[in-house]
């Protein structure tokens, strides 16, 4: 709120405690301790506006439109993905009962560029684990924001925070990890082999 | 190398488990279950006669490596090679599997020649 806004009640009520207190002390205030009253008076009011404008933010509309449209186009992208990766499935399919009539040879080309494609496919899985932990992130944004508001207009209780993990597995479960941060396949048989 | 037994793949991500069950049978096994999480395949391998297991790990209401915990508790499952084939690639989930017993670990994407790889290696040693 700019200064020279209307003063709302949080304001009044903050400077009534302040001259209240201002009052008491009248005439055994020093110079220093006047100083930090007003300090105080200041910092209560900087409190005031900010919660007033926590208020006013459009969470509605984060948290009505935003948020849950940002999520469903996400879960089209994966609903989409898959479709499109079963057609390709079935394509792959039909390459392979040919495999039976067609010379060994050309066979053996056309089972290994099948091959290719079904490794090629599981992007479909790794997509959409990683588009899972955008929506989770998103939604977590989300429980925040209402509760700075709830807490900010004294709007009841906020939402509680999403429960924590069950077990070990749930724990430990946190998708795939970003190029350059993920362990390779070679990584993983040399740490199981120094169990051995 | 038994390539009659039979084999139950888990995974919440059904084209993953379409590719999984492609690729097994290029490898010429041909009987192969299917579970979406580590509960419904924990209810397959009570009733069923598996020689394979192999399981993701991020699912729902089960884990891979919840799932894993169970089979290695159950006396009547806990025979039966158990190889994790997920994206979770960091050490302490490579850890964790394998002081819940785990056989093998494939961290995705892979390869078919790493899932032939591990299977083998699993299927001798069982």
């Amino acid at each position: 709120m700019p200064d020279g806004a209307p003063r709302g009640p949080e304001e009044d009520r903050i400077e009534a405690a302040v001259r209240a207190v201002l009052g008491s002390l009248a005439g055994d205030l020093t110079a220093k301790e006047a100083a930090l009253l007003a300090e105080l008076e200041a910092l209560g009011r900087t409190i005031a506006r900010a919660k007033a404008e926590i208020a006013a933010l459009a969470v509605d509309d984060i948290t009505g439109a935003h948020i849950p449209s940002a999520t469903d186009e996400l879960d089209a992208i994966v609903e989409h993905t898959a479709q499109a990766t079963n057609e390709i499935l079935d394509c792959c399919e039909t390459l392979e009962r040919l495999e039976a009539e067609v010379p060994a040879a050309a066979a053996a080309v056309l089972q290994g560029a099948v091959t290719r494609i079904y490794e090629a496919c599981s992007f479909q899985d790794i997509t959409g684990q990683r588009i899972g932990k955008v929506v989770a992130a998103l939604k977590a944004i989300e429980q925040r924001v209402e509760a700075a508001v709830a807490n900010a207009s004294g709007r009841g209780a906020p939402p509680p925070p999403p429960a924590a993990p069950r077990t070990e597995g749930e724990a430990l479960a946190n998708g795939p990890q970003l190029p350059g941060e993920a362990t390779s396949q070679e990584e993983i048989d040399r740490l199981l082999a120094s169990f051995d | 190398m038994d390539r009659n037994i039979n084999v139950l793949i888990v995974d919440d991500y059904r084209t993953m488990l379409r590719i999984i069950r492609n690729l097994l049978k290029q490898l010429d096994f041909n009987n192969v279950d299917e579970a979406t999480d580590g509960q419904e395949a924990l209810a397959k391998l009570r009733a069923g006669n598996f020689g394979l297991i192999i399981s993701d790990w991020n699912m729902a209401p089960m884990t891979g490596l919840d799932l894993l915990k169970e089979v290695r508790a159950d006396a009547r499952l806990r025979h039966i090679p158990f190889i994790m084939v997920t994206a979770e690639s960091k050490t302490e989930n490579v850890i964790a599997a394998k002081q819940a017993g785990v056989s093998n670990y494939i961290v995705k994407p892979f390869n078919a020649e790493t899932l032939r790889d591990k299977i083998e290696k699993v299927l001798v040693h069982a």
